[in-house]
């Protein structure tokens, strides 16, 4: 038992790191919002390293810029950030079903789109142990990143910070694309994912909403689609498609 | 800024690990239910697509760039690329891109 908690947690820090250096590159563009929001290196470092979401946490920066009451800045953040509610519903029926609560709170700590994305697609049940360790290099990378972000500005290459930002994308694919080889269902539904996102960003109609809940909606009204036209066989877990 | 930064903190860091942590913490049995099995089967590869797709063609300095790691990206991927793999070759490809196209 100890060595598997030790195996998860290495393997963690391990698969940690790109989300680590994305996280980095992403982050120091929210540090430069923290700092035209007039927020202090210390306070926009510890934002991040407590919020761990991106879209979430510029909202809330640039609310905080504008002076807006602790209410408005609580709902937009819960809007924001609405999706890892799903997220957390998954992850609840890909851990063992008797794991303790204390393993439960601390996983809800690190529930981020990268963190989640690889947790939840490894096979089988999930271990705990691989969420802290992928959180124990991923938190400072994000930390770190803001805190680079608020101090340099905008002095760092653009190439460079370019570059990395297309980490976090390079991982999804990662994660996305091999079931996609064995299962057509998910072929077929990353391509209609790809479409519809491509379509709800283009049309005016749409310009409304955040991007935050175009990603609910997105996922809520396709994934629900395919669960009513395609519902999983098998009888064990729900990963055996 | 009349209000104090760290409440402001406090209060997204509440909302956001409630958010976080209640489904986590409440559904605390295998759901037995078709369609909701289904549903939360569906969802990461969902979402993820969704957060990929068209998110990266504005993540770097041009969308050229951002195709071809897209194009890249999902070709390795296919071919069994690693996690990392995938990941660095992303940013690789973008700054070469960049480099040669001299934005």
């Amino acid at each position: 038992m100890l060595t598997d908690r030790r195996k998860w947690f290495l393997k963690g820090l391990k698969d940690g790191i790109p989300i680590m250096l994305g996280y980095f590159a992403v982050s120091i563009a929210l540090g430069i919002s923290a700092r035209n929001a007039g927020m202090t290196a210390p306070q926009a470092t510890i934002a991040s390293a407590l919020i761990m979401a991106s879209a979430g946490q510029y909202i809330g920066f640039t609310l905080i810029a504008a002076g807006a009451s602790y209410l408005e800045v609580v709902v937009m953040e819960a809007i924001a950030n609405a999706r890892y509610l799903l997220m957390s519903c998954a992850l609840s029926q890909k851990v063992d079903s008797g794991l303790p609560l204390r393993h439960r709170l601390l996983m809800g700590l690190w529930i981020t789109d990268e963190i989640f994305g690889v947790s939840v697609s490894v096979e089988g049940r999930l271990n705990p142990y691989y969420n802290y360790g992928m959180a124990a290099v991923a938190t400072p990378g994000w930390a770190l990143g803001t805190l680079m972000g608020v101090v340099l500005g905008n002095a760092l290459p653009v190439r460079v910070v370019s570059a990395l930002s297309v980490g976090l994308f390079g991982m999804f694919m990662s994660i996305f694309v091999p079931p996609m080889r064995k299962n057509r269902i998910i072929a077929a539904l990353v391509a209609l994912s790809f479409m519809a996102s491509y379509a709800m960003n283009a049309l005016s109609w749409f310009d409304g909403i955040s991007s935050g809940m175009k990603i609910i909606l997105l996922t809520v009204v396709i994934s629900l689609g395919a669960a009513l036209l395609f519902p999983v066989k098998g009888e064990g877990d729900a990963d055996e498609a | 800024m009349k209000h104090n930064v760290y409440l402001y903190i406090l209060g997204m860091w509440a909302v956001s690990y409630l958010i976080r942590v209640l489904p986590l913490t409440l559904i605390r049995r295998q759901i037995t239910n078709k369609t909701i099995r289904s549903f939360l089967f569906y969802v990461p590869y969902v979402t993820l697509a969704v957060m990929t797709f068209p998110a990266i063609l504005s993540a770097t300095q041009t969308p050229v760039s951002a195709w071809l790691a897209l194009a890249g990206g999902l070709a390795l991927a296919w071919f069994g690329g690693s996690l990392f793999q995938v990941s660095v070759a992303c940013c690789a490809i973008v700054f070469v891109a960049e480099l040669v196209l001299r934005v």
